[in-house]
């Protein structure tokens, strides 16, 4: 595209987003329709407008068609019906819709949609999990609409279906002759919707949006300073409000100089909240009210609260570390997996055994926007009911009404929910806490209130990755091959259920791959607690598991890719037709095409070294190689990092590769120097002074390649971050002969530069 | 309370703020001007960076007092009119963003550095950004589409902070 015509997009575009401003009312207000029509119509078609007078027919009872609506003057509005967090769905989802649709990109603007699950599916993001969910359904809604263009096109033109072709948003017949989906708009949403069974949606090589670059769809509002998250609410008379909680996770306040509180310039009040004592909804705490941010952050600093701690965290990491510790060598009580015969292969003399004490940390979310909520809590508001409306950067909007239920007595219809853009989240906004301090505040003010979290709040108050430990045993036998393969994790439990995240399955590799494996498990109780962090558990095994085998694969002398192949042996799907099950072919496929690319096996200058890692998690198959170099200090440069990925074919290819280069960095970044520890449940870190994240000198360059397999797609926010951390690992191994089997790097010694 | 004033994007606005209140709360709260954003409060992440007289300042920590009179430029006032700033077309047509919120932060930051240095090196742009997080990690984006602002700029773009800061 040249620059005249980019310019052009982003003066249509700029348009577009003052439309959105006046439209939005209007729009809720038919958030119903399906092809619902706007009212400017071209002269051929003015005679039927006119006697169809009320054209904001709703077409489409059920989900069919709740996405589209195009207009007469040609602009075709997409709705997004997920949350966008920074992988790009509210971009691909409808470009998958456009591609089917027969629509050109230009003429296409991209609205969030009301949340309403019964209208949109459901509308939730999360798990790498919506490409896949939706992919059937976008592309139905979008080839339904097509069949009822070219339907439209047939009456109008008076020819058959089957001389229309439907591309460029217009229906083309064989003559050339050809009516825009603008001119034809009215009329197509009269026509019957196709039974889906019908459909035909177009084959790969026919695609002309699936597979392009296409820049994010909020890409202007963000570069020019548009209101688009949640922290950017504004609601007339609204107050703004910090809240505060006991550092040990779980205390309650037992008295606090909110006397003294009430009184600084700025704060309209400030009191106790007792909560429900869970800690995904509302724990005990004290609200802090006031006319603007600065205020009630400054109120916060001079709170003094006496806590009651009786039933708070008592968690210690050093404590932690030392019962995980114990545990090095031994089987944990619960059993994983006992294939084969592990004991006769580990005591076989002939064979080579291996064992080791793999080491990873709590990490924090860290998202750059703080957890907030704007909440307007009305009492006796409507028909003498209550209601709620509210503002949330959440993943999973409709996760907030059971709580909103369950605190307030609210029925789904009392709250109105509306989904903003999330300034990142990595599976941390998916409970619900922020939200319900934020309503309970709006209720007792009894006016609109912006809770914002100061960023201390935020660190200390996550829902941490978990840490944990795994001890390790492989034996590899005269011929180098590996023949068993022992694993014992030690996860974490709170209130006796595993957290999110501490889990270690029969199906990670190698042991459906192997004839001799054992896996079980020791869980710890902590009080801290933990939730999904981009890959959860995946994020932590690959480090063990990819890091052991090439320690294993070094003492048998083999070269580490070979090993790896070796392993996978020839293709099978464990579990043909579920794509979340390992295809050995496709995992063969990403090595060879990392190690290829990455010119694996060259040698490396002293004190460099090259590193190989796979993965799969997130239904992907993922390899990645780290060239890394370190000095005697530790330094350490990562270079370049080199990844092949195979998630079927790619939607957006800018989205696919930002997310890929975003996750080796965040990878990268969490294993240089993120940990979160506790001191008798206190976390110990509090902002980005003492929990680093990675800056622009320290990235390496991304070289990524795709393996666009005829699978069907997959999404991609996780699964090129679990093999990060080995393959850096494996490199500084090769550099310098050192052993990484801690995280963070910084625990090691290493300082990344 | 005390009354200050400032020129923020061209236009006096005068703020009943105290004295201690820091630059980006005035500019969210009291303005409405929402693009600057908080991560931190402690000049850590880079997130509410504007300009002040030209300078790339981290927000949360300039406090409004100590401004009084100046000029402030915020990622609202970044573009001439309708005419995107060079930095901005680059970051639409590069894709920088992921989640986004860090980037208004990035593009201010980027806008002082080429004001200053109209060609970087890479360790030009390291240095200058190396206050700004990103924790999606789109930092090589982010170095690619300085060149290519850079590279427009040099072919004729006229920056307002620029003139600003010569005034």
């Amino acid at each position: 595209m040249s620059g005249n015509e980019r310019i052009r997009q982003i003066e249509r575009a700029t348009s577009r987003l003052a439309l959105d401003r006046r439209g939005f009312l209007k729009l809720s207000s038919i958030a119903g329709g399906g092809l619902v029509l706007a009212s400017v119509a071209p002269a051929a078609l003015q005679a039927q407008q006119a006697a169809d007078a009320d054209l904001a027919v709703p077409v489409a009872a059920a989900q069919l068609n709740a996405f589209i609506e195009v207009a007469t003057d040609g602009t075709i509005t997409i709705y997004s019906a997920n949350a966008e967090m920074g992988q790009g769905i509210k971009t691909a989802l409808p470009m998958i819709i456009a591609e089917e649709l027969g629509a050109r990109w230009e003429d296409v603007r991209v609205l969030q949609s009301p949340v309403d699950e019964e209208e949109f599916g459901r509308q939730a993001a999360g798990g790498s999990t919506t490409i896949p969910r939706t992919w059937d359904q976008m592309r139905t809604m979008g080839a339904s609409a097509r069949e009822m263009f070219i339907s439209a096109g047939a009456l109008v033109m008076e020819v058959p279906r089957t001389e229309l072709k439907a591309a460029d948003s217009k229906v083309t017949h064989t003559s050339g002759r050809y009516m825009t989906y603008g001119q034809l708009a009215t009329l197509a949403a009269k026509q019957d919707i196709p039974d889906p069974d019908t459909l035909k949606f177009k084959e790969r090589q026919d695609y002309t949006i699936i597979g392009t670059s296409v820049s994010g769809v909020d890409n202007l509002a963000i570069t020019t300073g548009l209101a688009l998250f949640g922290i950017d609410t504004r609601v007339d008379a609204m107050l703004y409000a910090a809240y505060h909680k006991c550092p040990a996770i779980g205390g309650t306040p037992v008295q606090a100089n909110l006397n003294k509180i009430k009184k600084l310039p700025g704060i309209v009040d400030a009191f106790i909240v007792n909560g429900n004592g869970k800690v995904e909804e509302l724990l005990d705490g004290i609200a802090i009210v006031g006319t603007n941010t600065h205020a009630v952050f400054k109120a916060k600093q001079q709170l003094e609260v006496e806590w009651d701690e009786s039933a708070a965290s008592k968690d210690s990491w050093t404590a932690l570390k030392a019962q995980g510790e114990s545990l090095h060598g031994k089987r944990g009580p619960e059993l994983v997996i006992d294939k084969g015969d592990v004991n006769a292969a580990f005591s076989d003399t002939d064979n080579t055994t291996l064992e080791a004490f793999y080491e990873f940390p709590f990490v924090a979310h860290l998202c750059m926007e703080p957890m907030n909520c704007t909440a307007s809590y009305r009492s006796g508001g409507v028909f003498g009911k209550d209601t709620v409306e509210l503002w949330i950067p959440t993943q999973m909007p409709a996760r907030a009404y059971a709580p909103m239920q369950a605190l307030f007595g609210l029925d789904q219809d009392q709250v109105t929910i509306h989904q903003m853009r999330l300034g990142g989240s990595f599976g941390r906004r998916v409970y619900s806490e922020y939200i319900c301090e934020a309503a309970e505040i709006s209720k007792r003010m009894g006016a609109p209130v912006k809770l914002t979290w100061t960023r201390e709040d935020d660190m200390q108050h996550d829902f941490y990755r978990v840490g944990g430990f795994q001890s390790v045993k492989a034996a590899v036998n005269p011929q180098g091959q590996l023949v068993a393969f022992e694993d014992h994790f030690i996860g974490m439990q709170r209130n006796g259920r595993p957290v999110s995240g501490s889990r270690f399955a029969a199906t990670e590799f190698p042991l459906q791959n192997i004839a001799n494996g054992y896996a079980s498990k020791t869980m710890l109780d902590i009080g801290t607690p933990c939730g999904p962090w981009r890959a959860p558990g995946s994020n932590t095994t690959a480090f063990v598991v990819q890091s052991f085998l090439d320690e294993v694969a070094n003492a048998a002398e083999r070269d580490y890719v070979e090993f790896l192949l070796e392993i996978l042996g020839e293709p099978r799907w464990f579990e043909p037709g579920n794509i979340r099950s390992l295809n050995t072919g496709r995992a063969a496929d990403v090595i060879r095409l990392a190690a290829e690319q990455s010119g694996w096996g060259r040698s490396m200058p002293d004190g460099s070294g090259l590193g190989f890692s796979f993965y799969f998690c997130h239904a992907a198959h993922v390899a990645e190689v780290a060239e890394v170099s370190v000095d005697g200090e530790r330094n350490l440069t990562v270079h370049k990092v080199t990844v092949a990925v195979d998630v079927g074919p790619i939607v957006n290819m800018s989205g696919a590769t930002s997310q890929v280069e975003g996750a080796v960095i965040d990878g990268l970044s969490t294993m240089a120097g993120q940990k979160i520890t506790m001191t008798n449940g206190r976390i110990n870190q509090s902002n980005f002074n003492d929990y680093r994240v990675l800056r622009m000198p320290a990235t390496p360059e991304v070289d990524i390649h795709f393996i666009q397999s005829d699978y069907s797609p997959t999404g991609l926010g996780e699964p090129a971050l679990p093999p990060l951390a080995p393959a850096v690992g494996n490199a500084i191994y090769a550099a310098n002969g050192h052993r990484v089997r801690k995280m963070p790097l910084s625990e090691e010694g290493y300082t990344l530069v | 309370m005390p009354r200050y004033q400032l020129t923020i994007n061209d236009t006096q606005r005068e703020l009943d703020v105290e004295a201690d209140m820091p630059l980006l709360w005035a500019l969210r709260d009291e303005l409405g001007l929402i693009g600057t954003k908080f991560g931190c409060g402690i000049a850590q992440c880079g997130a509410c960076t504007v300009q002040v007289n030209g300078v790339a300042m981290r927000s949360c920590v300039v406090r409004v007092s100590d401004i009084n009179g100046q000029a402030v430029r915020t990622i609202e006032g970044l573009a001439d009119g309708d005419r995107l700033h060079p930095l901005q077309q680059a970051w639409i047509e590069q894709d920088v963003a992921q989640c986004g919120y860090c980037q208004a932060g990035q593009i201010m930051s980027a806008a002082a550095l080429l004001a200053q240095n109209p060609d970087p090196s890479d360790a030009d742009i390291d240095a200058a950004m190396a206050g700004n997080y990103c924790r999606c990690g789109t930092y090589n984006r982010i170095r690619s589409a300085i060149h290519s602002a850079s590279q427009q700029m040099n072919a004729g773009w006229v920056d307002a902070a620029a003139e600003e800061r010569s005034a």
